[in-house]
């Protein structure tokens, strides 16, 4: 297949995919069928493309021009790929998952939550492959758009209200601020082209370089910078796989990797290391780690507390976005990928703790871990991830961006990430020693407590291996990152 | 032949009117009035084919030359307006076929149609002439139609909403009339091209001003420009469906470009600049879009609701008029093109929900988008272009008008226009949720999507808010060469 087919081949799948759903709606198991299909076909399709990208094939596509020097074009480079990658690779195993999760759940509407995730897959691939800022705000915009009714599956007023803030913040920042960054860009550069080496340097006075970025860096309200950061909280009201991919993965990760975008080939790392656009705003990144990590120990509701805990590791690549350095750069873009992989085994953790014992809460996890063994393990090996200790693939990213940190000589930020890492242990390690080894509450013993169903497990099994996989071989995260840093 | 579409656009719906008026009861004055439109609209898109490939047209009526007869002098400006005041009638009639009948009683159906060919002939007429007298004849035919039109509503307030139009149109007519007088007493020319020449000279007299402001004032009110615009919200709301799709698609766009004309053809450019105008039209621009924007909010009526956003909408063609830049009435232009279609199809699909409902209020709708989903889609789309969101016409037209807002540094205005998008976001969303999150009432189980007829029409403006969001040749196109017409060049 030529390269214009299979970029537009994994924009269209799914949304076939999705018209399928909708067709054999009335059909669970050939619906379900058709997710599993189309999610594979997605999953080899980004392989595809990576193995081809990576023997240096180009991957470029203007669609249409609506307006003089606007289109809407597509164009594969490292940091991209590394995204659709990680959302290609993570959403036949979120499949897997969902299956087991919203059958043993008897959730409503399951056809249109289905049809809605695919629409979402698009969506995100939209956004990692988009060429200029154009059509990354269209995609952007139309992920918010299409998992609205994910958000508010239950119908519940919990779920509209979660919703409305959803909606409200995203959409408001969005047009509010980040359009309004665009514009500018267009206004001073002529251009909204992602480029190498960034396309505002000499079009604009780096005295306002700092008020554009901060433009972007609130109006990308995905990324859930404080203070706009209320709408991932109020998302978890979603059942649980969509917690875990999109609310860890996807839509989160397009936020940070939007910013990312911005921040390399908008800005230019050159640019912003010489004229210190981000010196102050760094630490509305730093802030947002610590205060996070803060409110994730306070949180007593499982998924809430994994919701302020993902808040503070996106400022992770925040920071090392405004770092600019190349370590900063490498060790963002890796941890887009590795505290993917650990993030989605927690909330897949979460849900099936939900599903067999519809427990929500951490302090009524007392003693489960005996009967839930793979469940925990799974939770364990995620947690370890997250902090950033070896054998784990988390350790990686950390790794460079604390290496980014003592490269620019700023120790306190160095500081920054080493309390977090602290904070991370504190809030997250307890779980599952509470669950091994704590006793029950009220002397109880849990026998009629089984595992989640085996679609659960498997998919659990497949994310938690891959955090271990990913600390001995993250060659091609790493040379993607590495690729998208501006090395060779 | 091409010169003689300028004056068929005109003729051919004002002979159509009285006959249709006589025609038996029945479907057959529906039939003659959708001929008509099909026949404006196929003209209208000759003539701005003809006036983009081989420039202005002029038509000397009985074969006076100006400026002592009047003339029809066809641009790109006008031949833009009159394509979509034609397109949407040919739109909107199809549509008419059985809204009407549900909303009209019978007998007054045939007077119905000849009044719609009416307001239609006045419309085209004051996009057809290069007179400014004949642009108050044509204005009186259209807005005399439009008061009978809306009164045919089926509840009372009709009567006292179209009354009320009645005199504030009044007044602006009126206005409108008065200066163009005083502008004659001193120029003796009513000839538009004419005027041009002749009123750079005298700029300075006062009757010249005074004359101005009144046709200003005049035109501000038939535009619904914000403060002036409380007959708006009443006609939209109580008027029959079809005429509010009709008037709120055509109405106030065909007074936008009378302003522009005159705004830019008529007098010269320095007088614009010599008086508080343009510091008038951002006030009232910037004024209208948020404070109306927060009107529609508390709407508890969905036509009210975007009778609200359709004055707040007026507020950005003005605030890219009060720009005087080539790039701010590009935007105005090309707004005005984009918003006809989005409000169009928005009214048509409140339409659809009133023609199986009887009404159109936030608590009656509860749950009726699984219902009605080809209805509800359409209210989505809809709704997204007017906020905004890239992809659709309404981006198209907020892009160009932020860019023309940072050229002219008025940062103001720009955090206006956005602002006017978030509030979007609250009165779409929220007719959004009224539709599909609350629970459904157990008689509005009963209802069924709406038949065919009506929702092709509306789908079909629909898709065109996503056609016109990608492909802005035609807009952008015609709207850029109808700037450098109007004399501004970038």
């Amino acid at each position: 297949m030529s390269a214009e087919t299979l970029l537009l081949a994994t924009l269209l799948l799914p949304l076939v995919g999705a018209i399928g759903i909708i067709a054999t709606g009335r059909k669970p198991n050939i619906r379900e069928g058709v997710t599993l299909v189309t999610a594979t076909l997605i999953a080899i399709l980004v392989m595809t493309i990576a193995a081809r990208f990576m023997a240096g094939e180009e991957f470029a596509l203007t669609v249409i021009e609506p307006l003089p020097g606007i289109a809407i074009a597509f164009k594969i480079e490292a940091l991209g790929m590394l995204f659709a990658l990680v959302a290609g690779l993570l959403w036949i195993v979120t499949s897997i998952y969902a299956i087991g999760y919203m059958r043993s759940h008897n959730e409503q509407n399951q056809t249109r939550f289905f049809a809605a995730f695919a629409i979402a897959i698009s969506c995100t691939m939209g956004v990692a492959f988009s060429a200029n800022l154009f059509t990354l705000f269209l995609f952007y915009e139309l992920l918010t758009l299409s998992t609205y009714p994910l958000v508010t599956h239950a119908g519940t007023p919990e779920a509209k209200r979660g919703g409305r803030v959803y909606l409200g913040i995203l959409l408001g920042t969005s047009i509010g601020l980040f359009l309004l960054g665009i514009l500018v860009t267009w206004f001073v550069a002529g251009s909204v082209e992602f480029q190498d080496g960034g396309i505002l340097a000499g079009n604009l006075d780096p005295a306002w370089a700092g008020l554009l970025y901060a433009l972007f860096l609130f109006g990308i309200g995905k990324a859930a910078l404080m203070p706009f950061h209320r709408w991932l909280p109020a998302a978890m009201v979603a059942p649980t796989p969509v917690s875990a991919l999109l609310h860890a993965v996807a839509v989160v990760k397009a936020g940070v990797f939007t910013l990312l975008k911005v921040t390399i080939y908008i800005f230019g790392s050159d640019f912003i290391l010489s004229n210190d656009v981000t010196g102050g705003l760094i630490w509305v990144a730093a802030a947002t780690i610590l205060f996070a990590s803060m409110i994730a120990m306070t949180k007593d509701n499982l998924k809430a507390r994994l919701a302020y805990s993902t808040i503070s590791q996106l400022s992770y690549i925040a920071l090392g976005a405004m770092l600019a350095s190349k370590s900063g750069l490498i060790g963002a873009s890796m941890h887009i990928a590795m505290h993917a992989f650990a993030k989605i085994t927690l909330f897949f953790a979460a849900g099936a703790i939900y599903v067999a014992t519809h427990k929500k809460l951490v302090s009524e996890l007392n003693g489960l871990g005996r009967a839930m063994p793979v469940t925990f393990t799974a939770f364990f090996i995620g947690t370890l991830s997250i902090i950033g200790l070896p054998p784990f693939g988390g350790m990686w990213s950390k790794w460079y961006l604390g290496l980014g940190a003592a490269e620019t000589a700023q120790f306190a930020l160095l500081a920054v990430l080493m309390i977090s890492s602290l904070l991370n242990i504190i809030y997250l390690l307890p779980i599952p020693i509470r669950a091994f080894f704590s006793k029950p509450d009220n002397g109880q013993h849990y026998t009629k407590i089984a595992e989640a169903p085996k679609t659960i497990l498997l998919a659990m099994t497949i994310t938690s291996t891959a955090c271990i996989v990913l600390f001995f071989y993250p060659d091609p995260f790493y040379q993607l990152a590495n690729l998208a840093a501006g090395g060779s | 032949m091409e010169s003689h579409i300028s004056l068929l656009l005109v003729v051919i719906p004002l002979i159509a009117a009285p006959i249709v008026a006589i025609l038996p009861r029945g479907r057959l004055p529906w039939a003659a009035a959708l001929l008509v439109a099909f026949v404006c609209a196929a003209l209208a898109g000759i003539q701005l084919w003809a006036v983009v490939h081989d420039g202005m047209i002029s038509y000397e009526l009985g074969g006076w030359a100006p400026p002592w007869g009047i003339e029809y002098r066809i641009d790109a400006v006008n031949a833009f307006v009159a394509l979509i005041v034609a397109g949407i009638a040919a739109i909107t009639l199809p549509y008419a076929l059985l809204s009407v009948e549900k909303e009209i009683p019978e007998h007054q159906i045939p007077l119905f149609y000849s009044a719609l060919l009416l307001c239609l002939t006045g419309l085209l007429g004051i996009t057809q002439t290069g007179d400014i007298f004949n642009i108050f004849v044509f204005l009186e035919i259209s807005s005399l139609s439009s008061y009978a039109l809306i009164s045919l509503g089926k509840k009372r307030q009709a009567l006292t909403s179209a009354y009320q139009y009645l005199i504030m149109g009044t007044i602006g007519a009126t206005f409108f009339l008065i200066g163009v007088g005083l502008i004659y007493s001193q120029t003796g020319s009513l000839n538009m091209q004419d005027l041009s020449t002749l009123l750079p000279e005298m700029s300075h007299l006062r009757t010249i001003n005074t004359g101005f402001a009144f046709i200003m004032i005049g035109i501000a009110l038939k535009l619904a420009l914000f403060p002036l615009h409380l007959w708006l919200p009443n006609a939209y709301t109580y008027a029959p469906s079809v005429v509010t799709v009709f008037l709120a698609a055509t109405a106030t766009k065909v007074a936008v470009y009378v302003m522009l004309r005159i705004l830019f053809t008529v007098f010269p450019h320095s007088f614009a600049f010599a008086t508080p105008t343009e510091e008038l039209f951002i006030m009232a621009g910037i004024a209208g879009i948020i404070i109306m924007s927060v009107y529609a909010i508390y709407q508890e009526d969905i036509k009210r609701l975007l009778a609200y956003s359709s004055v707040a909408q007026i507020g950005y063609m003005a605030l890219g008029i009060g720009f005087s830049s080539a790039s701010g009435v590009t935007a105005t232009l090309i707004h005005l093109f984009n918003h006809a279609l989005m409000k169009g199809a928005l009214f048509m699909a409140i339409g659809t929900i009133i023609y199986r409902l009887g009404t159109c209020r936030m608590g009656d709708i509860h749950g009726l988008g699984k219902q009605m989903p080809w209805t509800f889609g359409a209210i989505i789309i809809g709704g997204l272009s007017l906020i905004g969101v890239p992809g659709t016409a309404g981006f198209v037209s907020k892009w160009y008008l932020v860019i023309a807002a940072l050229e002219a540094e008025a940062w103001i205005s720009v955090a206006a226009i956005l602002i006017g998008s978030l509030l979007a976001v609250v009165y779409v969303g929220k007719l959004i949720e009224a539709l599909y999150f609350k629970p459904i009432t157990e008689s509005g189980k009963q209802i069924k999507e709406a038949p065919l007829l009506l929702l092709v029409p509306t789908w079909v403006l629909v898709f065109l808010n996503i056609y016109f969001g990608l492909n802005t040749e035609l807009t952008v196109g015609v709207a850029e060469s109808a700037t450098a017409i109007l004399g501004l060049v970038n």
